[in-house]
């Protein structure tokens, strides 16, 4: 069944992305159909979580693969919140590829079945890997938006003449959606973090390269926070999120394999 | 039943012209009124009558005596051809500037002051549907036309939303106006208004508290520098609208961080993108246009043999009763359901004996076949025989 839902999930992201392509093209009819891709393939993969809840023993996302599958979820859910609206399609040809891509590899390790079993506590993995993960798409959407602010200041910057005629979302509302996305997921891989790092202590067990990763990645996004809170914002504020992102990519691609058992 | 359109617009006539036969809701009311079944569309860019008659001859006569003063630059077009033109201008595709919003407001207007018939009041609602219909699939409306509508159209690419935003005017000419005037209507607000008499101090106190400073003034040399822009703003992003020849600001400010200066130049480059993006556009909207055309057409055809269909269905349906009747003595023995059962049976078969050729004719029709068909239809079953 998980097997069966797999596939139309990434079909139809797969569609959204190549959709999104065409509507930077001819903006339109791509564009629209890109975003019911979006949807349906959303509610496809909400359906194939289900299924894996509801057949597995447990919390079934602990693993590293499994982990990827729920990023992916919450990420695509994330941009549908604004990606319907057509100034946003444009992030779309960001998130969308990124979640096919993601999913292919989620699939690849294993991610996307059922059957699993995990040897931590359920309590633990939800609150743990949930909250991390919850964070870490919160980052991933707020790196899009910056991305996507320092694209359309470059285009102002520039002079583009096709500024009107391709119109993105005003450079205020990126920059608000952008520190509103961060002020939400940095209180969530605070607690995520926590969870974590009681768990380390009871058990005795050592900090491996991912925990420090994980802790550099808070100390940037609480930096981020902090900043702006004395006035930063704009360009350099958009730069500190991308560098928040790299890690958020190093945590997530790099070194996963030191911290999942 | 014809659908009869006489009319000028700017392609035919100049404003000297049109300015004649302009009419405002009430004229355009009466006119309608004495034209019969007619709706009169009378903006500043056209003035067009479109009647619904059987005598197509007599109603276009009765049309060009009242547009008698433009007789040269007067068009008349009729059913299809008049239908596609209403669609085109609904679609904004006949407009001065291709896909300029207003005019779709116009023909609901004029169709609502209008004393239309069944035809005419399809053809606009048709017409109106087509109008939205381009809007909604093509982004032929969405970029602005003008040098002051892309200010405003730039400001919201910085602010967003604009309002609570501040404007300082620095000058007031004609266009600054027309751009305030554009910033206004989407909520922003004139903080200030500068003139030659405004001392630095207060306009560099205003310019501390500003989001869009638009300047159009005489000066010959800089009104605002880079160091004083730098000085007084904070960090803020700031929009500048320079439409002054001579300039008015430093281009420095543009290497600002947070700061965007546009000139009159860059302006005008941006109206020349997207006029010709509104023109590639055009092309996309022009065949939803011709699709919902032809959708008319073929409706419009249909009419000549929905009386012969009406009719052959009714004979169908007489004789299924007839035979009913007749069988009464056997049907009599028979209790409700099996009763039922026997009306739902012979019904279908009569409706499924004449669905392909009620298909058929309404096909011809769109071929203009149809008045043969359904002259050879009312032959074959002798339809209205019975009245002669």
């Amino acid at each position: 069944m998980a097997e069966l839902l797999f596939w139309p999930a990434l079909l139809l992201y797969g569609e959204a992305a190549v959709g999104y392509f065409g509507d930077a093209r001819h903006p339109g009819a791509a564009g629209r159909a890109a975003t019911w891709g979006v949807r349906l393939g959303w509610l496809v993969q909400t359906a194939l979580l289900a299924v894996q809840a509801s057949r597995d023993d447990g919390f079934p996302w602990g693993t590293w693969a499994g982990s990827l599958n729920l990023f992916v979820w919450l990420v695509v859910g994330a941009y549908l919140i604004w990606g319907c609206r057509r100034p946003y399609r444009l992030l779309g040809l960001a998130v969308m590829p990124l979640a096919a891509v993601l999913l292919v590899v989620s699939k690849a390790g294993g991610g996307t079945g059922t059957g699993g079993r995990s040897h931590y506590s359920n309590l633990f993995l939800v609150l743990h890997v949930g909250l991390v993960l919850v964070a870490f798409a919160g980052f991933t959407l707020a790196a899009a938006l910056s991305a996507l602010y320092l694209w359309q200041e470059r285009r102002l910057k520039r002079r583009e003449t096709s500024i009107l005629r391709r119109p993105a979302p005003s450079l205020a509302v990126l920059d608000r959606l952008a520190v509103r996305t961060v002020l939400v997921s940095v209180p969530a891989l605070t607690l995520g973090i926590a969870v974590g790092v009681g768990r380390l202590i009871s058990r005795h067990d050592r900090v491996d390269a991912l925990v420090v990763a994980t802790a550099v990645t808070w100390v940037v996004w609480t930096a981020y926070l902090a900043v702006r809170a004395v006035g930063w914002s704009g360009r350099r504020a958009a730069y500190l999120a991308l560098a928040g992102f790299a890690l958020v990519v190093l945590v997530r691609l790099a070194l996963p394999a030191t911290h999942f058992g | 039943m014809h659908l009869v359109l006489v009319g000028t617009s700017h392609h035919h006539a100049p404003v000297e012209l049109r300015e004649r036969v302009a009419f405002d809701r009430d004229e355009a009311h009466a006119v309608a009124a004495r034209l019969g079944t007619a709706v009169c569309l009378s903006t500043c860019n056209r003035t067009e009558l479109y009647v619904e008659a059987e005598d197509a001859d007599e109603a276009e006569r009765r049309a060009t005596e009242i547009l008698a003063e433009l007789e040269p630059a007067l068009y008349r077009l009729r059913d299809h051809a008049a239908a596609l033109h209403l669609f085109r201008v609904a679609g904004g595709l006949d407009s001065l500037v291709p896909g300029e919003g207003e005019i779709l407001g116009q023909v609901r207007a004029a169709h609502e002051a209008g004393t239309p018939g069944p035809l005419l009041d399809r053809v606009f609602r048709h017409a109106l549907h087509a109008g939205r219909k381009v809007r909604t699939q093509t982004a032929i409306g969405e970029s602005p036309a003008s040098v002051s509508s892309a200010a405003a159209a730039l400001a919201e690419q910085v602010f967003g939303d604009l309002a609570g935003c501040e404007i300082l005017l620095v000058g007031a000419g004609k266009v600054s106006g027309q751009a305030a005037r554009n910033l206004r209507s989407r909520g922003a607000s004139i903080a200030f208004v500068a003139n030659s008499k405004t001392d630095r101090a207060q306009l560099e106190e205003h310019l501390a508290r500003a989001d869009v400073v638009v300047s159009s003034t005489t000066a010959s040399g800089y009104v605002l520098d880079a160091e004083t822009v730098e000085r007084t703003r904070h960090g803020r992003q700031l929009l500048l609208i320079d439409l002054a020849v001579p300039r008015d600001l430093d281009p420095a400010i543009h290497e600002l961080d947070g700061c965007y200066l546009y000139d009159i130049d860059d302006l005008e480059a941006i109206v020349a993108e997207t006029l010709a993006g509104r023109r590639s556009e055009a092309d996309r909207a022009e065949a939803i246009v011709a699709v919902e055309a032809e959708k008319f057409h073929e409706w419009q055809a249909s009419l000549d043999v929905v009386p012969a269909i009406a009719s052959l269905r009714a004979r169908a349906e007489e004789i299924r009763e007839q035979e009913l009747a007749k069988a009464e003595g056997v049907l009599g023995r028979l209790d409700e359901s099996q009763r039922h059962a026997i009306e739902v049976v012979t019904s279908r078969i009569v409706d499924k004996l004449l669905h392909l050729p009620t298909i058929r004719l309404k096909q011809a029709a769109a071929a203009a076949d149809g008045v043969v068909y359904a002259e050879a239809v009312r032959h074959l079953f002798g339809l209205g025989e019975d009245e002669r």
